[in-house]
């Protein structure tokens, strides 16, 4: 298959990838401009964690201990406290989202606590976007746990508690949700790279005419199929490396694995997402129509059905078992365990292989579909 | 080369039918061709848009299927070896197959490529081709820097990087300058007296059919005539006659003539009516014109477009014919044409960036007068229409329009104006009820103004059978009238024509341009562009531009006048504008 004209062919038509690569910008910019401002955009927009959430505070009757419980809520990373002189003012504030929720010490608040308590604390969370209204919760107990350790410890007493919970958080010790979302992330935003630099390239030689005049020249469409993936197979894996840089550098992500893993799984999801753009440039013709193919068929699924955001552990099993047909799934998987966790062979493994499967499949499917025809 | 094969034509084609299908419905593109070409000469595939003649190429080229038939190219069936075929044929598509980002140097070593041009030859190639083409001085710049002609001429050196033996040229000429239209010929020319390569060449401009050797015509997916084209030229000897009166405008008389009995066309050349008669019998000016006095008739050389006419007026149906005459005004007060000028252009100019697309232009145009902007794509003929219905705002320069100033109001003179866009920008998806509807509510008309307008379009332009059919299923004649009928629906007293004949079969050419005459003699202003030249003879006046420049305004007489010598005692107003191109670069490398 391989002979001296045929080897000529691809080399002229590297060629001229490559110069047009280098000439257009658009294919350098959704190489590198577009998983950097995703991410950039999705690394500092979204995160799962509280911090600094705004919370009204009602005391309605000034004492120290009241003082010192606002204190400890004062010097908590996770509030931004903000003191209201009556429960309607901060139900207001709340309404006007100023505050996500608020903490009410009554006038008795002193007095029930030193009688020997209990002493009630109200606390008011607005469960619009229930995720954050647990962890603010969440957070708010920890405080209050804390403040009354400390005051036991002041008044020279231990608290009793029958039993103690000592927590250790594995794998992502600063419990940052961004360490957790930037390597799916990453899977997710190379998804949209992968596909869409194939896809539009090639809808972009249809929609200018060139496609017709290399289908009437000796080549195979092999060789049309191959110097496509080339060059783009480079250019998404600098996006690739880009994303990476971004991920440990700016968002200081750990990076527990190793180098040579992480380049050689990228590679494998590569060439399934090029595949897959390879596949949508088979029928769509002009660019606009490859564009939002890409974003639908591929973009979306990755985000929704890859358990970047949404775990796959809880979504009813009929959708479960279509998460599988998701490339960014298996790399999702494999981009948290070798950020976080390290080289895990029993993990990457399987997603591994997984991906091998995916890119046979998909570029075997663009060589059978692909015709050197204009029907 | 085995001596059989020199027997074989380069291409046959027996029974060939193709369709194709969009939604639910199924166009046939070609429908049972059977024709050939023969080697080492020029086949001229010749037709209007939608003839079929792209399918047909792609057929030819392997890039398609066809439904029923077969297809041999040097006696290879092309369905079951395409590659094979591909090996030794080239094919330039419409838009010459160029990378626009890559120069003309690395261009040519892609195609040098991909036909696996061996290195050893190569350099001997691209002199032979650069020099061809004229394109050594600019073989480092980008392909898309190039002028339309200079980009036909690379594509065409594309294709030849290894000498094929056959050679399909689609559409090359379309919307090129006539002197690379001219160039490009003498490279085929050339091709064909001295590599013996078969060119088959589609074209829709009639008059490139006489340079070919035989010819193939297509119209709405049939053939419908093969042969040499002087044999088609020559059965019209005798039938053709220039005809001149002072007594009526000629837009009457070409009006009267077109309807008269025994005439086959009547078309304006000039001051003169040019008509086809039905019998080599010289035509009688009593007959023709009644009542109208000092008729002259001289006879006029046969051209092959005249044997189109007839073959397409022979497959028409007599029903079809235009019915009875209609009284002739007889020229009274048609001289005293308005002076008023209606659209008023002074020094404009417009720059996209460095690059100045109008470059200090100026001309008037008054009331009831057809006025033609006559150029290449490219010439700016385009930016100035932009600009003219204030879609564009000037970089420079005066521009009145129906004594509105364009740079204050804008609005307000759109108003005024009825605009047919390039390819007729209808909505293909709505019945032609609907888009009458939307461009008439889009120039506020309402209620039962609206209605009276829609039943006079339906009705005016023949489009009643049509009226709840989607606009995009219609052939491209009915698209055209449904063009001009909505830029029509709020009586404009100024038309503008972008255009607007491109690629329709003349018979539809004809029946448009007698509808803009009756505008004409109402009175509207009308403002065409074209590079189709023979179209400039309609015009009142017109101005001839090339690079944002007008080089020569007046009518199409005059202009012609200017060229005529005893070696060429009718010059065309492509000669007229080839001389003016080539005076303009003389004077612009002497400067």
């Amino acid at each position: 298959m391989m002979d001296r004209l045929s080897i000529l062919r691809l080399r002229g038509l590297l060629r001229k990838e490559f110069l047009q690569i280098l000439r257009d910008p658009s294919a350098l910019a959704i190489a590198f401009l577009l998983p950097a401002i995703l991410l950039l955009l999705f690394g500092y927009g979204v995160s799962l964690d509280a911090r600094n959430a705004p919370l009204a505070v009602v005391i309605e009757q000034p004492t120290p201990l009241a003082a010192d419980f606002a204190a400890n809520l004062e010097h908590s990373p996770y509030f931004s406290p903000r003191r209201f002189a009556s429960f309607r003012e901060a139900e207001l504030a709340m309404d006007r989202r100023e505050a996500v929720g608020v903490i009410w010490l009554r006038a008795d608040f002193a007095r029930k606590a030193d009688d020997g308590g209990p002493a009630p604390i109200g606390v008011i969370v607005n469960g619009v976007d229930a995720n954050n209204a647990r962890l603010i919760e969440g957070y708010i107990q920890q405080v209050w746990v804390n403040w009354l350790q400390a005051s036991a410890t002041r008044a020279g007493r231990a608290l009793a508690f029958p039993a103690v919970v000592h927590p250790r958080v594995w794998f992502n010790p600063a419990v940052q949700s961004r360490d957790y979302l930037t390597p799916g992330l990453i899977a997710v935003i190379m998804t949209l790279t992968g596909a869409l630099l194939t896809a539009l390239v090639i809808a972009r030689e249809w929609e200018r005419g060139t496609m017709e005049a290399l289908m009437v020249t000796p080549v195979a469409i092999w060789e049309i199929l191959t110097a496509k993936l080339i060059p783009y197979f480079v250019l998404g894996m600098g996006g690739m490396a880009a994303s990476v840089l971004i991920a440990v550098l700016l968002f200081a992500v750990p990076f527990q694995g190793s180098g040579w893993t992480l380049t050689l799984c990228s590679a494998l999801f590569m060439l399934a997402a090029l595949g897959m753009g390879l596949l949508i440039s088979t029928f769509a013709r002009n660019q606009f129509v490859a564009g939002q193919t890409a974003i639908i068929v591929t973009f979306l699924p990755a985000f929704i059905l890859s358990g970047f955001i949404f775990d796959i552990g809880s979504m009813p099993a009929a959708v479960q078992f279509l998460t599988h047909l998701v490339a960014a799934r298996y790399f999702v998987t494999i981009l948290q365990s070798v950020f976080l966790a390290g080289d895990i062979w029993s993990v990457i493994a399987p997603n591994a292989a997984a991906l091998l499967i995916m890119a046979v499949v998909f570029l075997g499917a663009v060589r059978l579909t692909a015709r050197k025809r204009l029907d | 080369m085995r001596p059989t094969d020199e027997a074989q034509p380069a291409i046959s084609i027996a029974g060939v039918s193709r369709s194709f299908r969009t939604g639910k419905r199924v166009a046939a593109a070609l429908d049972n061709i059977s024709a050939q070409a023969n080697r080492g000469v020029v086949t001229g595939l010749i037709g209007p848009d939608g003839a079929g003649k792209t399918t047909l190429m792609r057929l030819i080229a392997g890039l398609l299927l066809p439904d029923r038939g077969r297809i041999e190219v040097l006696g290879t069936n092309v369905a079951d070896s395409a590659l094979a075929v591909q090996t030794r044929l080239a094919y330039m598509p419409q838009r010459f197959g160029l990378y626009e980002d890559l120069s003309v140097q690395e261009n040519l070593d892609l195609y040098a490529d991909l036909r696996g041009v061996p290195r050893a030859v190569r350099t001997e190639r691209y002199a032979d081709l650069l020099h061809m083409t004229g394109l050594r001085p600019f073989t480092s710049r980008l392909a898309g820097r190039l002028s339309g002609g200079m980009k036909q001429k690379l594509g065409l050196a594309c294709t030849l990087v290894h000498p094929p033996e056959i050679l399909l040229l689609d559409e090359p000429t379309v919307g090129v300058d006539p002197v690379s239209r001219r160039e490009l010929w003498e490279i085929i020319d050339h091709l064909t007296n001295t590599a013996a390569t078969s060119v088959l060449f589609s074209t829709a401009y009639l008059d490139e059919a006489e340079r070919c050797d035989a010819v193939l015509l297509m119209h709405e997916g049939k053939l419908i005539g093969a042969g040499d084209p002087r044999e088609f030229t020559a059965k019209m000897a005798g039938r053709s006659y220039q005809l001149r009166t002072k007594t009526i405008s000629k837009r009457a008389a070409q009006e009267a003539l077109s309807r008269a009995a025994g005439i086959l066309d009547a078309t304006i050349q000039g001051e003169a009516v040019r008509i086809v008669t039905d019998e080599a019998k010289a035509p009688n000016a009593a007959q023709l014109l009644p009542g109208v006095d000092g008729v002259t008739i001289s006879a006029a050389p046969p051209r092959f477009e005249d044997s189109f006419i007839a073959l397409l007026r022979a497959r028409q149906s007599a029903a079809r014919r235009p019915p009875a005459p209609i009284p002739i005004p007889i020229l009274a007060d048609a001289n005293q044409e308005s002076q008023e000028d209606v659209i008023l252009v002074r020094n404009l100019t417009r720059e996209f960036g460095a690059f100045r697309a109008v470059d200090d232009i100026a001309f008037s145009v008054r009331q009831g007068e057809i006025f033609g902007l006559l150029g290449a794509n490219g010439a700016g003929k385009s930016t100035t229409f932009r600009m003219l219905c204030g879609l564009l705002p000037p970089t420079g320069g005066l521009l009145r329009v129906a004594g509105f100033d364009l740079r204050t109001a804008a609005a307000p003179a759109r108003g005024r104006i009825g605009y047919m866009a390039q390819k007729f920008s209808l909505y293909g998806d709505l019945s032609v009820r609907q888009n009458l509807r939307f461009f008439s509510s889009a120039y506020k008309l309402r209620n039962a103004r609206q209605r009276e307008r829609i039943d006079w379009a339906l009705a005016e332009f023949d489009l009643d059978a049509f009226a709840d059919a989607a606009s995009g299923d219609l052939p491209l004649g009915f698209k055209q009238r449904l063009a001009l009928a909505c830029a029509l629906m709020h009586e404009p007293e100024i038309l503008f024509l972008d255009e607007p004949t491109s690629g329709v079969d003349p018979l539809a050419r004809r029946e448009f341009w007698s509808r803009i005459n009756a505008l004409a003699d109402k009175g509207v202003t009308i403002l065409v562009t074209t590079h189709f030249m023979e179209e400039a003879e309609y015009c009142d006046r017109l101005v001839i531009m090339a690079q944002g420049r007008i080089l020569a305004e007046g009518t199409a007489e005059r202009l012609k006048e200017r060229l005529r010598r005893p070696d060429n005692p009718d010059p065309t107003m492509e000669d007229a504008f080839v001389a003016l191109i080539q005076t303009a670069e003389a004077q612009a490398s002497a400067a």
